[in-house]
């Protein structure tokens, strides 16, 4: 299962592609360039005076920079340690884009690991297609692996983008490939107590169509984490941050966590670094 | 009519200092290196050499992308009607260009890669010919890429042919520029990423208390709920600011003062120009009033003021007749009053004017946001709504519709409300996604490049510059301008082109019409000979200069046949303005905003003015006739017809002006 991983988001793109009928990324929005040769030039009255190629490729390259240029994007949200009760995690939340202004490739990766026995808990891997279909929102599709903690693989479709009063949401929903639906919703908001100063309350929640057990995930609400993060904004670019989160379970999934012992509440202060590139 | 009889080029007659790498050319020279007005020279064959050189600015080193290693680069001076030759050669490892602005030259001369030629290869030398009937103040710079914001432009003047007949003492040339360490490719890939980077004038939560305890929770409550409630922030005046901007004048900040000399008595013109990529400045000499007598090269009516707001390519020629023998400042502030540069106006050598404190900052505001006439004066009921439906301003509509200037509009009197679908429903967020808001903009593509279309566009041209609204002295107008010579085509248009000036801050996508330039179906066409009118929708918040390559904007201020004529006009936002257009010289033309990471972002088309037959000749009987009509006494603002037209309603023009 590990060594699919490439295929497997090569697959993801395929996929999600196909889902909405877009030409290959590679592409991406200069739509002008692969037809400008066989079609009519838009314009060409500089061809009377110059070389009618050179004109074509000049023409080709004021169009492409002309807002068909890509952008890549990487954001570590959170890179923080987490502490409670003697116990240290590494936890982190990122996502990456890459393409046009409508057409993206859009990588989300989240996960936890012990720093007290270095051992990784948890750790998934988003690969979707990114499509605006509104000023303010994304339409994403793709595949999602779980490297931790058991291999599994889904098909993810999912909204993200900026409500209104400047609220980032990111909802997704997950069919395993056991066929398990689940979903999760996040959303953030950054509050400006100064220019640098920013304080981000961030809730994220995880729900489940069925009961897994062997995930030990109830039907309904699994879990919500709320935390409160204060962050300064050394540069834009690099903000080391501290804050608290409360993370609570729900419903069956509680249960299970209570049946083997586990915590089913607990309050963690964290300490990290937001930064993006 | 010249007097020059003071103007002394001690040692600075040699002209244009050419080659010298970090070395200023003369014209930018302080007077502390002998610049005492520059030189009166006349040229006509030039050689200019783009390459990459190491700068100095504010103490720090850089490296520079500029012409005859100087930023600004050199003056280029020469008189109407001689033949002109240009020969630029490529040192750079990538293309180049120089594109003459304002200059009415031949269009394959025009110098924009890939609409007016080629561009210029690496090692390459490229010659501009041409003879020009015009004379004034312009610039020239480069149009490939981002290079003009690595320093890749400088000044030109074309002197007239006869007498000035602006009289002066002395003169100089200041450019103002910004300029940053960060390559602009950086700067423009973070823009793309998040949008407010470069603000730090952003509200706060202790702006919010501020504001509490000076309007009350309700209403604080309320203002912030509605630009928020739409994803707006009131803070948006520029996308790049002092935050990675050094601001330039004749490349030195305030701290390497650029100073001018003059004897008190003297008349002095300075000729302003705004070589910036992205920074819309307010220039102002505290102390010193200011007489504008050119525009964007073109003498006009002179104009006594003390500050005005400068758009990125436009020119301003003053005249300042210092009588104290002390020095003045010259400013160049950004408009979101995160920076400025001041420069040093002196009657010595050596000396450094005082620079102002910097001015606070001031927020957009509903008429920015497109809702102008929407303000709370002109509707009282606002005051008493209820504030739970504010933020969203749904449900506004129908208290709203009836304060919506009718009474202020004479020529509306007799409107059946039913003629404007549009206004009653999808709600009264001026910039929100509506579906059912399509039909007051029908020429713009909706998608998720435009955020929203503008509700109540406003005439602004009476308006100070955006910001300047506040300030306790006179500032400019552009319905101020009027033209000296009387306007050489006094045609009324035969049509009208309307534009919407469309964004999305959030994605940083800019475009006309909903389209960036890299996805338009085809270019604007004008046929030749016509005479049309160009009406602009700014939708976006945020001010956007306007440049039209190859001719002339006739600005439709109440001028008659004096209207101001400028290659570059800054629409305001939520701005609907028109200019009046002859389409004379035949060619493909460039046509973009020219803040450089809007038109990078997509802000731009191709003017294809054709010499075919005019499909629309006479096509359009009586249509236009706004501006050939004696309106000079209306109060265009109380009558808002610039408002109303773009709600598709022809009878609303015809019927407002019988």
């Amino acid at each position: 299962m590990r060594i699919k991983i490439v295929s497997t988001i090569a697959a993801g793109l395929a996929l999600s592609s196909f889902t909405f009928g877009m030409p290959a990324f590679a592409q991406q929005e200069g739509n002008q360039q692969g037809t400008q040769t066989s079609e009519e030039p838009l314009w060409s009255q500089a061809d009377a005076y110059y070389d009618a190629v050179e004109m074509a490729k000049a023409r080709e390259e004021v169009l492409y920079e002309g807002g068909a240029q890509p952008t890549y994007y990487v954001l570590f949200n959170q890179l923080e340690a987490q502490s409670a009760d003697g116990r240290d995690d590494l936890y982190w939340n990122g996502q990456a884009w890459y393409g046009g202004d409508i057409n993206k490739i859009w990588l989300k990766t989240e996960g936890r690991s012990s720093l007290n026995n270095g051992d990784v808990e948890d750790a998934e891997l988003q690969a979707l297609y990114s499509r605006a279909i509104a000023p303010y929102w994304n339409v994403q599709a793709g595949l999602r692996h779980d490297f931790k903690p058991d291999g599994l693989d889904y098909a993810v479709i999912g909204m993200q983008g900026l409500a209104p009063y400047f609220f980032e949401i990111d909802v997704s929903a997950f069919l395993s490939t056991e066929g398990d639906v689940s979903a999760r919703a996040e959303i953030e908001y950054d509050l400006l107590l100064t220019q640098r100063l920013i304080l981000q309350p961030r809730i994220e929640a995880n729900l489940s169509l069925q009961d897994v057990p062997e995930r030990m995930l109830g039907a309904g609400l699994n879990n919500i984490d709320a935390g409160l993060r204060l962050r300064y904004e050394i540069k834009r670019e690099f903000a080391p941050y501290i804050g608290v989160e409360w993370q609570g379970n729900f419903g069956d999934t509680k249960d299970f966590i209570q049946a083997t012992g586990g915590e089913t509440d607990k309050t963690v202060f964290v300490a990290g670094v937001r930064t993006w590139f | 009519m010249i007097n020059r009889r003071n103007l002394l080029q001690s040692g600075v007659g040699a002209g244009l200092a050419l080659g010298v790498s970090g070395i200023l050319p003369a014209w930018a020279r302080s007077a502390s290196e002998g610049n005492l007005g520059i030189p009166a020279l006349s040229g006509k064959d030039f050689d200019l050499s783009i390459s990459s050189f190491p700068v100095r600015i504010n103490g720090k080193a850089g490296m520079a992308t500029g012409i005859n290693g100087s930023v600004p680069g050199p003056l280029v001076r020469f008189r109407e009607g001689d033949d002109i030759s240009v020969n630029v050669t490529n040192m750079l490892t990538e293309d180049t260009s120089i594109h003459w602005h304002g200059l009415l030259v031949p269009f394959q001369m025009d110098g924009v890669p890939g609409i007016a030629f080629p561009g210029i290869k690496p090692g390459e030398t490229f010659n501009y010919k041409w003879n020009l009937a015009q004379n004034g103040t312009y610039w020239y710079h480069s149009h490939s890429g981002l290079q003009e914001q690595l320093g890749h432009y400088g000044p030109l003047i074309i002197d007239p042919k006869d007498a000035d007949p602006v009289a002066c003492d002395r003169e100089y040339v200041l450019v103002l520029s910004d300029w940053s360490f960060e390559s602009p490719h950086r700067i423009f890939s973070k823009l793309k990423k998040a949008g407010p980077t470069y603000n730090f004038q952003q509200r706060t939560v202790g702006d919010f208390f501020e504001d509490v305890s000076e309007k009350g929770f309700g209403q604080t409550l309320q203002d912030r709920a509605m630009w928020n409630q739409m994803r707006m922030s009131q803070t948006d005046w520029a996308d790049v600011t002092a935050a990675t901007y050094t601001y330039l004048i004749n490349g030195r900040s305030t701290q390497d003062n650029w100073d001018a000399l003059f004897v008190p008595g003297e008349r002095v013109r300075l000729r302003i120009i705004n070589g910036s990529a992205m920074s819309i400045f307010n220039f102002r000499i505290p102390g010193l009033a200011m007489t504008v007598v050119a525009s964007d090269g073109l003498n006009v009516k002179p104009v006594e003021t003390d500050e005005f707001q400068i758009g990125v390519a436009e020119t301003y020629d003053v005249i300042v007749e210092p009588t104290e023998a002390r020095a003045f400042a010259m400013v160049a502030e950004s408009i979101d009053r995160s920076g400025q540069v001041v420069a040093t106006l002196a009657p010595q050598q050596g000396m450094r004017a005082a620079p102002p404190e910097m001015r606070e900052p001031v927020l957009l505001t509903m008429k920015d946001m497109g809702m102008g006439g929407m303000d709370h004066g002109a509707m009282p009921d606002m005051q008493n709504m209820d504030p739970a439906p504010m933020p969203g301003m749904e449900g506004m509509d129908h208290s709203m519709m009836p304060g919506m200037d009718h009474s202020a509009m004479p020529g509306m009197e007799g409107m059946d409300h039913s003629a404007m679908p549009g206004m009653e429903h999808g709600g009264m967020s001026g910039m929100e996604p509506m579906g059912s808001m399509d039909n007051l903009a029908s020429g713009v593509e909706r998608g998720p490049g435009v955020v929203g279309i503008a509700m109540n566009p406003v005439n602004r041209l009476d308006e100070p510059g955006q910001g300047l609204g506040n300030v306790d002295h006179r500032v400019l107008r552009y319905s101020q301008l009027r033209s000296l010579d009387r306007n050489p085509d006094l045609r009324a248009p035969e049509r009208e082109i309307e534009l919407h000036l469309t964004s999305n801050m959030e994605r940083y996508m800019w475009s006309f019409d909903g389209v960036r330039f890299a996805h338009i179906k085809e270019p604007i066409k004008f046929y030749k000979g016509e005479r049309l009118r160009l009406t602009m929708i700014n939708d976006t918040m945020m001010p956007h200069p306007i440049h039209l390559h190859g001719m002339f904007f006739d600005v439709v201020n109440g001028g008659n046949d004096h209207k101001p004529r400028k290659h570059t006009i800054v629409v305001k936002p939520g701005e609907k303005l028109s200019v009046d257009i002859s389409a004379e010289h035949v060619g493909d033309w460039a046509f973009h905003c020219h803040l450089l990471y809007h038109m990078h972002a997509g802000m731009m088309q191709v003017v294809s003015v054709l010499d075919e037959p005019n499909p629309y000749a006479s096509s359009m009987p009586d249509m236009m006739n706004m501006e050939g009509m004696p309106m000079e006494g209306m109060d265009h603002s109380k009558m808002d017809h610039s408002g109303m037209s773009g709600m598709d309603m022809p009878n609303v023009n015809t019927g407002e002006n019988k």
